[in-house]
């Protein structure tokens, strides 16, 4: 109808980057009533915490933007986790799995590997077989959990040093991980703002007929982004078992793809799928990291954070249902 | 002799489980030229136009493209090859921009890693220019009418270095100069020597730009012949075998007490200062250009939308409508216009869709066999072409399930109905059909109300004709019931495009 005005809309601006000025509300809040919130240290500890889950994140967020979900990635943590622990195990280990023992960047990419291939069988399994992401995750999530707890029984402790400087070696007293953490989560921007990839899978979680019809292979495209999720979550259970020196089968990662999908969802990618943007994703990482932090700070119980966020999702899905409403 | 046509289908077969949609036909497309595909609905066109381009392979035939047999596993390959297709049911991808949406698959690249940006925008505008489309790619495309996506989809068509464009009823959302300027693009086509295939119920548009027209018949091949030796008796003749009667079989019936009455209605900034008054027996059309506030209006009414000023008055008491739920319990029906968006339930079968707004009347436990009785009875009312009533809706063809849901509200039988768009997509047959049963309710007493975007229809149909534009009601007309011409369709254009206001004052 009329020319459509270039130049800044305000209020798209606004909606668009609502979770970065409530994160701003919540750090300057947090401040005043604890400065020492605003100290190094503590925003150190708060990304160093914070960087796994995010790894986990810049994955899940890919398989919600198709229109689907990742229940697995805990769990495949987990089992990375083990797995290429027990290849880093020092010689002089009490209890050793096996006695081979492999570089640890060799480690590493065995980890993610893990991850790419229950990634690719669940892909595999949601875009030809067209069972529920949710089910099929569900299942992953299951079957992965045990895997890792048939692999070995007791926590895997006592690792190489050069494994574990994967997660804690300090470059200006920041930890490794948190470069890990930004560098996948460049590489997740990129991949969705540049390549042809992202595109593809917007448009997917857009409207997978007209997709299809475009001549998009919608198959290939989805198991590519089910294995993306899987190799984020292998790689964040190989720093997992870096970061703390033992992977532990039965807790490592539990509940993780929980905290993902909630920061995923805060941060604005929408569950009815097509709609994600990385700058909304960190803003949820952070908004969740910094309630976490905070309210540890305000020395309030485990089980006050856990309503706090689970009000905090359910007000994002709110808030983002209104945004999407048929305007009246 | 295959130089002659660039495109040759011939002894196409398609079977879906437990029907046979097509059943050896043929269809042959000289370059240059627009072949127009009619039947009607169900008759396997769109059919026809998916075995083609590979999203449905048919089960046997021979497609004979450019001189070469081929046989595309899927559209992108159709589309490399020069055959692009504007689909009849495609929406896009909404939480994206037209430009995405234009370079949908196959977005332009810097290096085969990195998307060019700058390049896709510069070359939306550059395409946007040269076919004359008022198009910003920057646009969302779920803020567009459904016009302009329809424009989108139109632009990505021409956008290939295409040989044939298939084009399945592109005119069904656009307004009247939007369909003069797909004709002058297409007449472009032609000049570059690019055939097209077009599908169409509109007879007044097939005759104007076909060269040729083939019909088919239940999945079998008819004939084809030059336009020039067609009529529209003939053609009708040739679609549905035998002869269809006056197109709008109006019937005077008496117009009893006002039922419905309507002041001062607005929604946000949708319309405003809506007024009117509704009479048993009566049929109001509501004329204008797509996008001129008519479905919000009768949205509103029947709660789909909140009103933000004036009442609504029944049998003289004033209701207040906030769902349809409510609606429906003041006797209100309405067939929505989005007939995919809030219309069928596509993984249920017909009796469901039938039955779905009329589920009390079965009682506890429902009643199974009297659902299906209901659905079969006005189904073949509607005359619902359909293997089984067991078919999910989804897999009829778009004509189709208009008609099941029509036949939904007929068996709710309610006091108002309101239709919109009532017969897009319809065939003529089926179309008389649809409007001889309107009439027929009016003269049972009921009151109804009808938006269609072609005027032909509201004049044949309607006793008062309320013309709006951008939101506001521009006049309301007397039917004309001595001379040959019960609008007069010039004074209604005038309304449609706000050169004449009734009620400026009212603003
Ligand atoms: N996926 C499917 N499964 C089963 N039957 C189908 C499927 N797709 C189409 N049909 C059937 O094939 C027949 C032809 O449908 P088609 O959509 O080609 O009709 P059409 O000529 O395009 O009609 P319209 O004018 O209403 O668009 C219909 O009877 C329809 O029920
Ligand atoms: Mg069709």
């Amino acid at each position: 109808m009329e020319a459509t005005k270039k130049g800044f809309d305000f209020k798209k601006f606004m909606s668009d980057n609502a979770m970065w000025f409530v994160l701003i509300i919540l750090a300057v809040a947090l401040t005043i009533v604890r400065p020492a919130f605003l100290s190094i240290a503590n925003l150190t500890t708060l990304f160093t915490s914070e960087s796994i889950k995010g790894i986990i994140t810049c994955g899940v967020c890919w398989t919600i933007l198709s229109k689907g979900i990742d229940l697995g990635p805990g769990s495949v943590a987990a089992l990375s986790a083990v797995i290429s622990a027990s290849f880093v195990q020092s010689d002089d280990a009490l209890s050793r799995l096996h006695s081979i023992h492999l570089p640890a960047i060799v480690a590493i990419v065995l980890a993610m590997l893990i991850g790419a291939v229950v990634g690719i069988i669940i892909g595999w399994l949601v875009a030809y077989t067209h069972i529920h992401p949710f089910i099929a995750t569900l299942g992953s999530q299951l079957i992965c959990r045990a895997l890792a707890k048939m692999y070995s029984s007791a926590p895997v402790s006592n690792l190489d040093e050069g494994f574990r400087n994967f997660a804690i070696y300090k470059v200006a007293g920041i930890p490794m991980v948190v470069f890990i953490f930004l560098l996948i989560f460049i590489i997740s921007w990129f991949m969705m703002t540049q390549c042809r990839f992202g595109k593809n899978i917007f448009a997917i979680g857009g409207n997978d007929q007209a997709a299809r019809v475009a001549g998009i292979n919608v198959e290939k495209n989805l198991v590519l982004t089910y294995m993306w999720s899987g190799i984020c979550a292998g790689l964040a259970g190989a720093l997992l078992a870096a970061r703390t020196d033992s992977a532990d089968p039965s807790t490592n990662g539990l509940q993780y793809e929980f905290d993902a999908i909630a920061a995923a969802t805060v941060g604005g990618t929408s569950q009815t799928g097509g709609v994600c943007r990385m700058s909304g994703v960190m803003s949820g990482i952070l908004v969740l990291g910094v309630i976490n932090n905070g309210l540890v700070l305000l020395g309030a119980n485990d089980n006050l954070t856990q309503i706090i966020k689970g009000l905090i999702i359910v007000g994002a899905v709110v808030v983002d249902m209104r945004k999407n409403a048929k305007k009246p | 002799m295959s130089e002659e046509y660039i495109l040759e289908m011939q002894d196409i077969v398609k079977e879906f489980p437990g029907v046979r949609a097509l059943k050896g036909v043929q269809l042959k497309v000289r370059p240059g030229t627009v072949h127009t595909l009619m039947g009607e609905n169900g008759a396997g066109k769109s059919t026809l136009m998916k075995c083609l381009i590979g999203i449905q392979p048919p089960t046997s035939g021979k497609i004979i493209f450019d001189g070469k047999e081929v046989e595309f596993k899927n559209p992108l390959q159709a589309m490399n090859c020069g055959i692009t297709m504007i689909h009849q049911e495609l929406s896009p991808v909404p939480e994206r921009t037209v430009c995405e949406n234009l370079w949908l698959g196959r977005f332009p690249m810097k290096n085969p890693l990195i998307c060019d940006h700058k390049r896709a925008r510069q070359e939306a505008l550059d395409l946007f220019q040269k076919w004359k489309l008022d198009l910003n790619p920057d646009d969302m495309m779920k803020d567009l009418t459904v016009a302009k996506q329809q424009m989108v989809e139109i632009a990505k068509a021409v956008s290939y270095d295409t040989k044939v464009v298939i084009m399945d009823e592109p005119t069904s959302a656009l307004t009247e100069t939007e369909v003069e300027h797909l004709f002058s693009i297409i007449a472009d086509l032609k000049s570059k020597n690019v055939a097209i295939i077009y599908i169409s119920h509109k007879m007044d548009e097939i005759f104007r730009i076909s060269d040729d027209i083939t019909v088919f018949r239940d999945g079998e091949y008819v004939g084809t012949d030059r336009a020039a030796n067609l009529d529209v008796d003939k053609l009708v003749t040739m679609m549905v075998g035998r002869q269809v009667g006056n197109m709008f079989p109006k019937v005077d019936c008496p117009i009893g007490d006002v039922i419905l009455e309507v002041k001062d209605l607005a929604s946000g900034r949708a319309f405003e200062h809506v007024s009117f008054d509704l009479h048993r027996g009566e049929i109001l059309g509501f004329a204008g250009l797509v996008g001129a506030g008519r479905t919000e209006v009768v949205e509103t009414i029947f709660g789909i939308r909140q009103k933000t000023a004036g009442q609504i008055f029944i049998n003289g008491k004033e209701v207040h409508i906030k769902s349809p739920e409510d609606a429906i319990k003041n006797k209100i029906g309405l067939l929505t216009e989005d007939r995919r968006g809030n219309g069928i339930f596509g993984l249920l079968d017909i009796t469901e869709n039938t039955v779905m707004a009329n589920l009390k009347n079965y009682g506890f436990p429902q009643n199974h066999k009297k659902m299906k009785e209901d659905a079969i009875k006005w189904n073949k009312a509607m005359r619902t072409k359909t293997p089984s009533m067991e078919q999910k809706i989804m897999n009829l063809s778009g004509g189709n399930q208009q008609k099941v849901l029509v036949a939904r509200w007929l068996l709710l039988d309610p006091d108002i109905l309101i239709v919109d768009e009532p017969t897009r997509g319809i065939d003529v047959g089926a179309k008389a059909e649809i409007h001889s049963i309107i009439t027929k309710l009016a003269g049972e007493g009921k009151a109804i109300i009808m938006i269609s975007s072609e005027l032909p229809e509201v004049s044949g149909m309607a006793d008062r004709m309320i013309v709006m534009y951008e939101g506001h009601m521009m006049g309301i007309l007397d039917r004309n019931r001595e001379g040959d011409t019960p609008f007069d369709s010039d004074e209604v254009m005038k309304y449609a495009h706000g050169e004449k206001n009734d009620f400026a004052t009212a603003k």
